[in-house]
């Protein structure tokens, strides 16, 4: 599951004593130290973003992110996120209905297949589409025949954003629909609902925040994807250039407040991205504890 | 009502869907995990193994190896170290803000890491907020990859460690407190052997994370042969020669790393989960 800790769910929320007779000097030290990191590694890049985009002033800003490429790049990465996330959210909540309530035989090696895009680099991610699809690819001589393209077009950036945002969604419902077990859907069953009821009135409601927040942090990574959409992208300019090739093109081409003009766009919306995600965090935990109480 | 599945699900219980949900997951592992991964090994089988070692052994990509590996392995380290720090600052003291640091934790997953690669950068070249105060260079060398490294893997040690840490029994530091141990001894005898398993895998995690990562890296590393050029790089700057062959055994060789990485990951799971079952 490399690239992902799920988040924790119906931990009691019996807030726990702070350690009692704990030096204040070791604590104010640890504290410091623990904040100066972040000061260090977080705080100060995300100023940075910001001041940097601004540096020539509001009017430089408002016409680097309207310029006509950066609004193609923004336009292009919209789409391929709304074609990804979706596709890997549905694919998320089949491989945890399959997982979680049958028994079958090797469960584990498809958990471990479901991991695999975590642990493979973004990179090779690209690699791998170029080498089915380019034209020495394996299927290169069928989609030149047909006069199909795939790589340095939206297939190709589609293909590899899905390929490492794969697992986002089933890694986050996999425990929580384990740990929440099946007799409510049995129950239903059993009462004589039918298949799609019971899924859409009983399973949906139980795991619509842990899906909301699967889909969360799959959509940022989508959007945010460098490595493996620059290999199959081909970076032509306002046709397949995504926002985080546009930037890199902009600070190649020391364009650096336009670069970071579009960067700040992003940071926002990763931001809002880690916003959403605690409030989702926090209406995860108020519905586990609602049902351990009812219980 | 869905026959089939109805039918097949009778193994276990009354709910439908089995043949369908696995069927699809399956279908959609295969063709878009599998199949492309599997063209890795196929190609790299038909260049032979004369070249195949001749392209894995080249000095430039054995210098690429040892940066990836180890500012991956320094990077991780550093994390681990402040990740515990960080997990028990969060779950043992009060303090004003706290929220909002632990939200901020999650920030390298949530920014993209061009994003963060250009950031990096900004602050550590030698005229940049960070970079002129310090005596010696960071960007452009292996210290500027280190750096990209410890932002991207920062969050995992912390949020490995956090849950472990917020379901530690108080009984267990009161025993050792009262059988006579000192706060530090109490940390090192009682408390950390607890935290091991978790920080482990987070270090894993971080480390396999590292090791391919590109985004934030190419930005500040300045990517010269030999010195600064890791091993995703390298993949990246033959494709674009178009030295497809080159490109794909040097990915053949991360991918198996990759693996080996993934068993030890779960391995590391299974301790931890083990230890926390026998408590």
């Amino acid at each position: 599951m490399a690239g992902h800790v799920p988040m924790t769910y119906g931990e009691t929320s019996v807030s726990r004593k702070t350690v009692k007779g704990g030096s204040p000097l070791i604590k104010w030290a640890a504290i410091s130290a623990a904040l100066g990191f972040l000061l260090l590694f977080l705080v100060l890049p995300l100023m940075a973003i910001f001041v940097q985009a601004f540096e020539k002033g509001l009017a430089a800003y408002a016409a680097a992110v309207s310029d006509k490429d950066a609004l193609s790049a923004i336009k292009l990465t919209l789409i391929v996120a709304a074609i990804s996330v979706p596709l890997n959210a549905f694919f998320g909540i089949a491989a945890a209905w399959a997982i979680t309530k049958f028994h079958f035989r090797g469960k584990n090696l498809l958990m471990t297949i479901i991991d695999l895009p975590f642990a493979v680099s973004p990179v090779i991610a690209g690699l791998i589409f170029v080498l089915m699809f380019s034209s020495h690819g394996l299927f290169g001589d069928f989609l030149f025949r047909h006069d199909l393209k795939i790589i340095f077009a939206l297939p190709g950036i589609v293909l590899a954003t899905i390929f490492v945002t794969l697992p986002f969604t089933a890694r986050e419902l996999i425990p929580l629909m384990q740990s929440q077990g099946s007799a409510e859907e049995e129950a239903s069953m059993t009462l004589g609902a039918g298949g799609f009821q019971t899924f859409w009135r009983i399973t949906l409601p139980n795991i619509k925040w842990g899906l909301l927040y699967g889909i969360i942090l799959c959509n940022a990574r989508a959007i945010g994807e460098f490595g493996a959409v620059s290999v199959v992208s081909g970076h032509i300019r306002g046709m397949t250039n995504t926002m985080p090739l546009h930037i890199e093109i902009l600070y190649n081409e020391y364009q650096f407040s336009a670069a970071f003009a579009v960067a700040s766009l992003m940071s926002l919306l990763a931001i809002a991205t880690l916003v959403i995600k605690s409030l989702l965090e926090r209406a995860g935990k108020e519905q586990a504890g609602i049902k351990e109480l009812k219980e | 009502m869905n026959k089939k599945g109805k039918g097949r699900a009778g193994r276990k219980g009354v709910l439908p869907g089995f043949g369908l949900s696995l069927g699809f997951t399956v279908f959609y592992l295969s063709v878009l995990v599998l199949l492309p991964l599997s063209t890795i090994f196929i190609n790299t089988a038909g260049m032979g193994w004369e070249k195949f070692f001749k392209t894995i052994f080249d000095p430039r990509v054995v210098a690429s190896y040892k940066l990836s590996f180890g500012s991956s392995l320094i990077a991780g380290g550093i994390n681990t170290v402040f990740g515990i720090l960080l997990a028990w600052v969060l779950v043992r003291y009060q303090f004003p803000g706290k929220k909002l640091i632990d939200g901020l934790v999650d920030l390298p997953f949530a920014l993209p890491t061009a994003v963060a690669g250009i950031a990096l950068t900004t602050l550590y070249v030698p005229d940049g907020w960070i970079g002129r105060f310090l005596g010696f260079k960071v960007a452009f060398t292996p210290l500027g990859v280190i750096i990209a490294l410890t932002f991207i893997g920062l969050p995992f040690v912390v949020r490995m460690v956090q849950p472990v840490l917020q379901n530690l029994e108080p009984e267990l530091e009161e025993a050792s407190a009262s059988l006579g141990a000192g706060r530090a001894q109490t940390f090192w005898r009682v408390i950390f052997p607890e935290l091991l398993p978790a920080a482990l895998g987070g270090f894993a995690l971080a480390f396999a994370r590292s090791l391919g990562e590109y985004g934030s890296v190419v930005f500040i590393s300045g990517n010269m042969p030999m010195k600064t050029e890791i091993t995703p790089l390298l993949i990246m700057t033959k494709l674009e020669q178009y030295d497809y062959a080159g490109a794909t055994a040097i990915a053949a060789v991360m991918l198996v790393i990759s693996f080996i990485l993934l068993l030890v990951i779960n391995l590391l799971q299974w301790w931890s989960n083990r230890r926390y079952l026998e408590n």
